[in-house]
């Protein structure tokens, strides 16, 4: 099997998938299941105080199938992120599940775009790591900004291939590919997880092909016109692109070489 | 319940009247949740399951969280 791990977590499926902004639990339920994925996502909010009928998250994730990745999403302020960090950890060692003790940590810059703030998350992961958490942390496509916050101590570092949600795939290929260069120099098994802005299934794969040891998306699946559909091709996706990475792709060239041989095709006159 | 035995308690950013002497488990159950599916913070720190039985400070800030979806 293709293992890769995160510091004390082994990861036996690359494609991590969210479970925000489905229709329903129930198509959430099924989209999770279509795309193969071992490691899912999921907020941590307020309990909704006036609501007792109001359904919860927990009664439609098995969490005894599914390793739960708490994030640190809407946090704008290292301090919060490290609150909301404990939190989730705090619920997942009541609940027995592995995920206690990994965190994707968000510290985001504004609203609007939803980009991370680099000196936050980077406060944020020393004080996580203090903490005893394995840090995952989303940061932009910025090679040196990635590099710092691997200083910093994060055991994964997941580059933006653009703005969350955005759908707009991998707009950098080049950045992306040097903050893998970077993060992986003499250290090839660093985990690089390329996280936000996959629309379709191609861009899973291009991550992929660029090197990155998986992808982490949500908004791809939850509001594709068929979820389940679109999870089953971001599972494809992520295996072709994982094989095309490891086969090693041939080399870009200006001009054309012939795949069939010139020698003989008929009507050829030797020497012309 | 005369009025000296009443706190005031902010719950999720609302105050709440609360009986003296009500803990986060009082409080958990007051709204019809279960403790192992929340986890909470008394003034902006994690506490955790052994401090759910001790009594509530008039003041006190409460923030009681679950998990929700997301990416």
């Amino acid at each position: 099997m293709d293992v890769f791990r995160i510091k004390n977590f082994e990861v036996t499926n690359r494609l991590f998938v969210g479970t925000g902004k489905y229709a329903s639990y129930e198509l959430m339920q099924k989209s999770l299941d279509a795309s193969g994925c071992q490691v899912v996502t999921v907020a941590v909010r307020r309990e909704r105080l006036i609501d007792a009928q109001g359904k919860s998250l927990f009664d439609f994730l098995d969490l005894n199938r599914y390793v739960i990745l708490p994030n640190t999403a809407g946090c704008f302020t290292a301090d919060d992120a490290i609150r909301v960090a404990l939190l989730g950890r705090d619920l997942l060692e009541k609940n027995g599940n592995k995920g206690a003790g990994w965190v994707k940590l968000e510290v985001l810059g504004d609203k609007k775009t939803l980009l991370p703030d680099p000196v936050g998350t980077i406060e944020a992961t020393r004080e996580l790591v203090k903490e005893g958490f394995t840090v995952l942390a989303y940061t932009s496509d910025d090679p040196r900004s990635a590099v710092r916050i691997k200083e910093a101590g994060a055991a994964s570092v997941m580059p933006a291939g653009s703005p969350i949600g955005s759908g707009q795939g991998i707009l950098n290929p080049l950045n992306i590919s040097l903050c893998l260069e970077l993060l992986k120099e003499g250290d090839p098994t660093f985990p690089v997880i390329v996280d936000a802005g996959v629309g379709a299934a191609s861009d899973v794969s291009a991550a992929m092909e660029l090197g990155a040891d998986g992808v982490l998306l949500n908004t791809a699946i939850a509001h594709a016109k068929d979820p389940v559909n679109m999870a089953t091709a971001m599972k494809f996706a992520l295996e072709a692109g994982r094989l095309s990475y490891q086969s090693g792709r041939i080399p870009k060239k200006r001009y054309a070489t012939a795949s069939s041989p010139f020698e003989g095709v008929i009507s050829y006159i030797p020497g012309e | 319940m005369s009025l000296d035995s009443i706190m005031k308690v902010i719950v999720n950013g609302e105050p709440r009247d609360m009986a003296d002497g009500t803990t986060l488990r009082a409080l958990v159950e007051q709204f019809k949740l279960q403790p192992e599916k929340v986890a909470i913070e008394l003034n902006r720190r994690l506490a955790r399951s052994d401090k759910y039985d001790l009594p509530l400070k008039d003041g006190d800030q409460v923030e009681i969280v679950t998990f929700v979806g997301g990416g």
